[in-house]
């Protein structure tokens, strides 16, 4: 049986979250592997949220906000722009892959490029497996 | 009556938070007035078996400083745990991991395969590593067992109070014992420092936080009453717990977060990221891969003291690493 | 065969316990000094850019954090191929002339004094800084604290804090000092080369003036015949901060003279599996396990070390003091390994001494202590005699200065050797068929680790107790037969066994 990746997906609710509400009422099939939490701005993400959510049992996070210069507050994105990389680069240093985290830009029209984004992300972190099995050795001692 | 009975203890520690205790200079013999120490390795004779021999409860306050990350150091935490009232994580390393915790980014085979293989000053041909267990001619040695995982006190055994710093400052340890000695101990689980960050004692000129690019400490000569953060140096001060006197500030260097997480921040790392990313003026993909290509250790600068109190609290091995 | 356990070591930095062996006759076949911990710096400082391993680094020893920050700073200067200003230098070398004084001072009163001053088998209810008080007097504990706390604020004030200092970095010094605070450490050291010369009078008055102290110190069960190592200037003086690396034979004559930079031609280490420390020798000689004598690989370093392999003092006060105890102990070099308390008294001196002396230099207060690295780094060997021996650091790095490797070697794993053989020596000399355990003969096996000031400074107060110690005696089973042990204060001693089989 194979293993089935819990992807967690935090859209704003401005463009991104209406682009994935949008493969929905499409009736897009596609991979049934993200759980999509929905903020008011890519730029609330804190870093927290993506520790939080490997600690609590995800194998991946996905973070999509608007086009940079489209979003509803003007600047958050570009925070969000900045926050992930550099997220992304201290956790490549704790070993976790770059691909258990991606930051992408969907528009509240692109319900087709959501659904291909999390089709894409299943199957890369399918192939790397669990997030907790990833240990380096005991984590009690 | 007799004087409540104080214990100190050090496990994967440097001896720099029993120094800071004696850097109480003669407030030390007051300390002795007031309470009997029965347990000290670094300055007395007391044995392990002294404590095995106490009742339960028997010491009022112990104050355990060191990470744990080594199976004598397990032991004795929750030996002490048991004969303790109040235990209190001392410093950094007890409270959050210290820098021992940094050893969360390899494990035991890597340290083990440098320091007795790899090291160019090593002449160890034929593999001899340390073992838990040695049989000589004359009979039996034994080592404790090294963990992968540097572990806080609080991991370990319950802990009513957290003393941090590295070390805590004197003026922070004489006020331990003062609400000890007279009964005004906080409520459980409070962290002995203040409640804001390191910004708010500070007494460097702040104005707009807005950087364009980061610098090494060595880089340039900062001014010294300006903000370090705003000349583009990182300092950990936004998300660190204030309290320590601002010592290294004065000093004309960041701080690197020995004072762990300020309240209500559960990963003082992913705060770290969060906060310096949003002062940094960039929004092309260009500055911001520049933003990123010149902070050059973020895992190792912001969970400086504090990889094991973290989140994830160590880095992730492929599965066919791990302990040999 | 039967086994004695010491364990926990106490008065000494971090964990170590101590195994006896003893054969069927009752004398001690070998004995263990078995150092339990390691944390790993070699290994996780990888990865993190080369300037913050001043701050990292310090954090292996709370009592010598100076003496790992000056050799990390120094090995900074290294990688970056940078020389600081002058002024830098100076200030660098202030702060460690602090350093110096506060490490010993804290470990000669509080570990040595005790043995020395009230006597090795005295009652153990006394054996410690109040018996010390008691007999010398208020007046001297007070002194103790207060010139600790000197060297202490004159490195706060420096280097940020005392405990794990900030100020190195690779091309100089974070921040410069003021006139008020020069003046204010001139006269610091003023008072301290007074306390200097005090402690030194204190130790003939109350040890050297003793005959059977003498005899002890000159005695069998503490000499060992090593080659010893220490860090000397242009005129072979001591000299704490900068240097050539000197190695002198059993005889006392020079075999090597190299600079830090090439340490690697010179020290190996060996390891053993019963003991997370390892064991450095030299590497012409070789490692013959541990034995004494010019063919053996072991060498020691710290105060005694340091004096023997140097033709003197480079300040005058010390240099008096430097011929007097090698006319006293009948020339150089002296093995004698309790000397090493005597050496460190010295060693205070000439640290109060130089720190005068660079107080007294105007260029200190100089603002001019930064010098921005322009070349790519690489690698870089840093080197200070910290208060317990030769200290290195050694740091490769990529061309970001991101720390590739490092290699450390600390002093007292220099002396884990010698540390083993003089304890293995002391108990073969002192535990013989059917004698008695006694507390105090557990002590002096003790003594023969504590010369060594194995890297730990403590308390310059320790607290009222008696000398409790622990002896696990077992049969070859491992089981329990007895246990002998000293007692808390509020307990009268009591001797409750002896060895049986």
């Amino acid at each position: 049986m194979s293993f089935e990746p819990k992807i967690l997906g935090i859209s704003c609710n401005w463009c991104s979250y209406a682009g994935a509400d949008l493969a929905g009422t499409s009736r897009k099939k596609y991979s049934p592997n993200v759980r999509i939490v929905r903020v008011m701005c890519s730029g609330r993400v804190d870093p927290i949220f993506i520790l939080k959510a490997f600690k609590a049992g995800a194998d991946g996070v996905l973070v999509c906000g608007c086009h940079p210069g489209e979003c509803h507050y003007a600047e958050g994105n570009y925070k969000a722009a900045r926050r992930i990389p550099l997220l992304k680069k201290m956790l490549s240093q704790l070993g976790v892959e770059d691909e258990r985290v991606r930051l992408e830009w969907v528009s509240a029209s692109e319900g087709d490029r959501f659904a291909s984004i999390v089709d894409e992300m299943t199957e890369q972190i399918r192939r790397l497996g669990p997030f907790s099995r990833n240990n380096g050795g005991s984590e009690n001692g | 009556m007799a004087k409540p009975k104080i214990a100190l203890y050090w496990a994967a520690s440097c001896g720099g938070c029993d120094v800071a205790v004696l850097d109480t200079n003669e407030k030390i013999l007051d300390i002795a007035n007031i309470a009997d120490i029965v347990f000290w390795p670094i300055a007395l004779d007391f044995k392990y078996h002294h404590i095995e021999a106490m009742e339960d409860g028997a010491i009022d306050l112990c104050l355990f400083n060191g990470a744990v990350r080594n199976s004598e150091q397990e032991k004795i935490a929750r030996l002490l745990r048991a004969k303790s009232k109040v235990m209190v994580a001392f410093g950094a390393c007890a409270c959050f991991g210290g820098i021992p915790a940094l050893g969360n980014f390899t494990n035991r085979a890597e340290i083990f395969e440098r320091a007795y293989a790899e090291a160019p000053s090593n002449a160890n041909d034929n593999g001899t590593f340390p073992q838990t267990l040695t049989k000589v001619s004359e009979g039996e040695l034994e080592l404790p067992e090294f963990f992968d995982t540097v572990l806080t006190l609080a991991q370990v055994v319950d802990v009513e109070y957290f003393v941090p710093g590295c070390p805590p400052p004197v003026d922070i340890i004489l006020k331990v014992v003062d609400l000890f000695a007279t009964g005004q101990l906080p409520p459980v689980g409070a962290v002995i420092a203040s409640d804001k960050t390191l910004c708010d004692e500070c007494e460097r000129v702040k104005g707009e936080k807005k950087i364009t690019k980061i610098y090494r400490p060595h880089e340039i000569i900062p001014d010294p009453e300006k903000c370090l953060l705003e000349q583009g140096i990182i300092c950990c001060g936004p998300a660190t717990r204030g309290g320590c006197g601002q010592r290294c500030i004065q000093a004309n260097m960041p701080c690197r977060g020995c004072f762990g997480p300020p309240p209500g921040v559960i990963d003082q790392g992913a705060k770290l990221v969060s906060a310096i990313a949003s002062i940094y003026q960039g929004d092309s993909e260009e500055e911001i891969a520049k933003m990123v290509e010149e902070i050059v250790d973020p895992a190792g600068t912001f969970y400086r003291f504090g990889l094991s109190d973290s989140m994830l609290k160590r880095k992730r091995f492929q599965q066919t690493e791990g302990r040999t | 065969m039967k086994k004695i356990t010491i364990d926990p070591i106490t008065r000494l930095e971090g964990h170590g316990k101590i195994e006896i062996f003893l054969n069927d006759e009752g004398d001690v076949e070998n004995a263990y000094l078995q150092i339990p911990e390691l944390r790993g710096f070699e290994k996780f400082c990888e990865g993190r850019p080369v300037e913050e391993l001043p701050r990292i680094t310090p954090r292996i020893c709370g009592v010598c954090p100076g003496a790992h920050h000056m050799a990390s700073t120094k090995a900074t200067d290294a990688v970056y191929h940078v020389d600081p200003p002058s002024a830098a230098k100076k200030l660098r070398e202030l702060f460690y002339c602090a350093h110096m004084i506060h490490s010993h001072v804290a470990h000669f009163y509080a570990l040595a004094a005790p043995d020395f001053v009230l006597g090795p088998t005295s009652d153990p209810a006394e054996r410690n800084i109040l018996g010390l008080v008691a007999k010398v007097g208020l007046e001297v504990g007070g002194e103790v604290i207060r010139h600790r706390a000197y060297a202490q604020d004159i490195q706060a004030v420096i280097g940020g804090k005392a405990t794990h200092p900030v100020c190195g970095l690779p091309g100089g010094m974070s921040k410069a000092i003021t006139e008020e605070e020069r003046k204010d450490f001139e006269e610091k050291a003023k008072s301290e080369v007074k306390f200097g010369k005090f402690s030194l009078k204190l130790f003939d008055d109350l040890v050297l003036a003793n005959k059977e102290y003498l005899e002890l110190i000159t005695g069998d069960i503490y000499t060992m015949k090593s080659y010893y190592m220490g860090m000397v200037d242009d005129n072979n003086k001591v000299n704490f901060y900068e240097g050539d690396i000197r190695v002198v034979d059993p005889d006392g004559k020079e075999i090597a003279k190299f600079k830090p930079a090439d340490y690697l031609e010179h020290i190996a280490e060996h390891t053993e599996p019963w003991s997370y420390l390892k064991f450095p020798f030299l590497k012409k000689v070789g490692w013959k396990g541990m034995v004494e004598g010019k063919d053996s690989g072991v060498y020691r370093v710290n105060s005694l070390a340091r004096l023997n392999v140097a033709d003197g003092m480079a300040t005058p006060l010390a240099q008096a003091e430097y011929e007097k105890m090698y006319d006293t102990l009948g020339g150089k070099p002296v093995h004698a390994t309790l000397a090493f308390h005597w050496a460190r008294l010295i060693e205070i001196l000439y640290a109060a001494e130089r720190l005068l002396e660079l107080c007294q230099d105007s260029e200190v207060t100089s603002p001019e202590v930064r010098t921005i690295p322009t070349a790519t780094p690489d690698e870089g060997v840093g080197m200070v005699e910290a208060p317990r021996g030769v200290l290195i650091h050694h740091y490769q790095t990529d061309e970001k200065g991101l720390v590739q490797k490092v290699n450390l070697i600390v002093a007292t794993v220099m002396n884990n050797p010698a540390m083993n053989m003089s304890v293995k020596k002391a108990a073969q000399g002192l535990i013989k068929k059917g004698k008695v355990v006694s507390e105090g003969l557990l002590n002096m096996v003790e003594m023969a680790f504590r010369a060594y000031d194995p890297c730990m400074a403590c308390a310059t107060h320790a607290l009222p107790g008696q000398m409790p110690l622990e002896v696990v005696i077992r049969d070859s089973q491992g089981n329990v037969v007895e246990k002998l042990s000293r007692h808390l204060p509020s307990e009268p001693p009591e001797v409750r066994a002896t060895i049986v089989s």
